[in-house]
């Protein structure tokens, strides 16, 4: 076992890290959308006359320098003020925090489907390696992974919601019907859409990281000194298998959240996704930096949340 | 090379027969509009029908998919210009270079690249070339990696310390005779890269940021076509099967050619 110290000095390090990480996408969004072409002082609508840009431009306090705007900008949002939406006058902070339960709710569920599904089918094929139906299910994860999400989910909505007429095709609840099952039959299409942008992947990890640990020396002897195959596969392949998957996870996580724009987008789902999705149509600088701060530090936390599983389960892991 | 690589080259060589030599043949603009026979089924004058506005579905899949795979292919390039670059002096010179450009690359692939996307779309605006340098600018990440490993593994080769005790030019050094190694691992890079690219412009276009109409890509004639899924399915069907296709082909082929190159899979077969 991992001494408890260790770890916590570990996943101390993983949060500053982390916090760096975030600081710097702050950073690189904030600027680029400062100081590129196009930016928040051209965007005024065309109809203005150039003394009311002016004032606009004074009242957001876009005459000042970058650097110090940028510095405000962060300790505002170090105390949770992401500043105002351009195109509704709210705190970004507030619109982002009404959408970011659907966007979980969302892609937690999918995360969890993608993972209950893709280790026991990557375990399936380690198992059968080479048989008709390895064969057949890494055509359908080559099949996963080419597939673009909106029109997985178009085809979807066209067999479930058109023609069989078994599911709901948009929103998150249907109006005057609140129930959990209405709740969950109208998550069922899109969360198992967003689970299609990682699922492939994590077959394929799973499948590989097993067929890699079949062929160890370790499972040998297991097996050798007469221990029963299904021991040999659940007590002692399995468990070392799973760590290379666990950490692959992590990786994973910034495509799901990639992944719910599209798929947010092809259900009607009121997330952050498909806010993104209107304030870049809408142009609106501010609420598009705040949603990719937010995700970007969801990104991170996972992977810290999931390097402290990887530390759980693997006790040769070394702590640097 | 395995039956699937030369399946994925043909069906690759007849997409782009048809977005080249298609567009020759069949000569119907893809812009060319006809309310008169606006969802159309499938006929003489059009083989795949039309779409709301009667434009060709045939010809707008022709000259779509050229955009689609320029965009594509041009992404991918720019994408792996960038890595090279920032991989191969983060492998070669080592010490701050190396600790610096590591932690960008590691960075870049903590955070959700669809956002940045998103971001630069929402200033620099929408259109082929924006989109090629978007994806470009926000995808070079595993190309790095991959140039940042074989640069550390060749570096420490006898003929790299041969060419330094010569006298040859660090830079020299790097693009004469350590790149040119890496160059079987960024075909497979380069593959995948451009099957990467096109699931993320037919994405954005789809959302309506990408190419923008009349201009036909696979992606943004998904984004009409979703709202007559009740009416019109198969508009739906064609440009997404098409994408799906080509990205297959992509990826199938460059799983072949890292079976192909990568000597630790050689091995595992003989």
């Amino acid at each position: 076992m991992v001494d408890d110290e260790a770890v916590g000095t570990f996943i101390a390090r993983r949060v500053v890290v982390g916090a760096l990480v975030v600081v710097f996408v702050s950073a690189l969004t904030f600027f680029f959308v400062n100081l590129a072409p196009g930016g928040p002082a051209s965007i005024m609508r065309i109809d203005v006359t150039s003394e009311q840009r002016d004032t606009l431009i004074r009242q957001m306090g876009l005459d000042r320098p970058v650097l110090q705007r940028y510095g405000e900008w962060l300790g505002g949002a170090v105390r949770g003020d992401l500043g105002t939406s351009l195109l509704t006058d709210e705190p970004v902070a507030r619109r982002i925090g009404d959408r970011l339960p659907n966007t979980l709710l969302l892609a937690g569920t999918a995360l969890l489907l993608s993972l209950l599904v893709g280790i026991p089918v990557g375990i399936m094929q380690a198992l059968r390696r080479n048989g008709p139906l390895d064969h057949v299910l890494s055509v359908v994860s080559a099949v996963g992974l080419a597939i673009p999400v909106f029109w997985l989910g178009i085809v979807l909505i066209l067999v479930f919601a058109v023609t069989l007429r078994v599911l709901p095709s948009a929103g998150v609840v249907t109006v005057g019907n609140g129930s959990p099952g209405d709740r969950l039959a109208h998550l069922v299409l899109p969360a198992f859409a967003l689970a299609t942008t990682i699922l492939p992947t994590v077959v394929r990890f799973m499948r590989s990281a097993l067929l890699e640990v079949l062929d160890a020396e370790y499972l040998r002897t297991a097996t050798a000194k007469g221990l029963a195959h299904r021991i040999v596969v659940t007590r002692h392949a399995l468990k070392n298998a799973l760590i290379p998957v666990v950490s692959a996870v992590g990786a994973l996580v910034p495509r799901l959240l990639g992944g719910t724009v599209v798929t947010e987008a092809v259900f009607g789902w009121p997330g952050m996704g498909r806010l993104a999705l209107e304030a870049a149509t809408g142009r609106d600088y501010t609420l598009v930096t705040g949603i990719t701060v937010v995700t970007a530090a969801i990104a991170v936390a996972t992977s810290i949340l999931v390097d402290l599983i990887y530390t759980r389960l693997d006790p040769r892991v070394r702590l640097a | 090379m395995n039956r699937l690589t030369v399946v994925s080259i043909a069906v690759l060589i007849t997409i782009a027969l048809f977005v080249v030599v298609g567009p020759l043949l069949w000569t119907i603009p893809p812009e060319a509009t006809d309310p008169a026979h606006a969802l159309a089924g499938a006929g003489a004058a059009h083989p795949l029908g039309t779409d709301e506005l009667g434009r060709d579905v045939l010809s707008r899949l022709a000259h779509g998919g050229q955009v689609t795979l320029l965009v594509g292919v041009a992404a991918m390039l720019a994408a792996l210009v960038l890595g090279v670059v920032i991989g191969g002096f983060a492998g070669f010179y080592g010490g701050w270079a190396d600790s610096l450009l590591m932690r960008f690359t590691d960075a870049m692939l903590a955070v959700p690249s669809f956002f940045l996307i998103l971001v630069v779309i929402t200033v620099i605006g929408s259109g082929p070339l924006p989109l090629i340098l978007v994806i470009g600018g926000l995808s070079w990440m595993p190309v790095a990696r991959v140039v940042y490993g074989e640069t550390l593994r060749w570096k420490q080769a006898e003929f790299v310390l041969a060419a330094r005790s010569l006298g040859t030019a660090p830079l020299r050094i790097l693009a004469r005779h350590i790149l040119p190694q890496t160059i079987p691992s960024l075909v497979v890079s380069a593959t995948l890269g451009v099957a990467y690219a096109i699931l993320t412009e037919s994405a954005v276009s789809y959302l309506g940021l990408g190419v923008q109409p009349p201009t036909p890509s696979w992606g943004n004639m998904l984004q009409r076509a979703q709202q007559y899924v009740f009416t019109a399915p198969v508009l739906a069907i064609y440009p997404g099967l098409a994408i799906t296709v080509l990205v297959l082909a992509f990826n199938f082929l460059g799983d072949g050619l890292r079976d192909r190159f990568d000597p630790r899979a050689r091995t595992g077969r003989a």
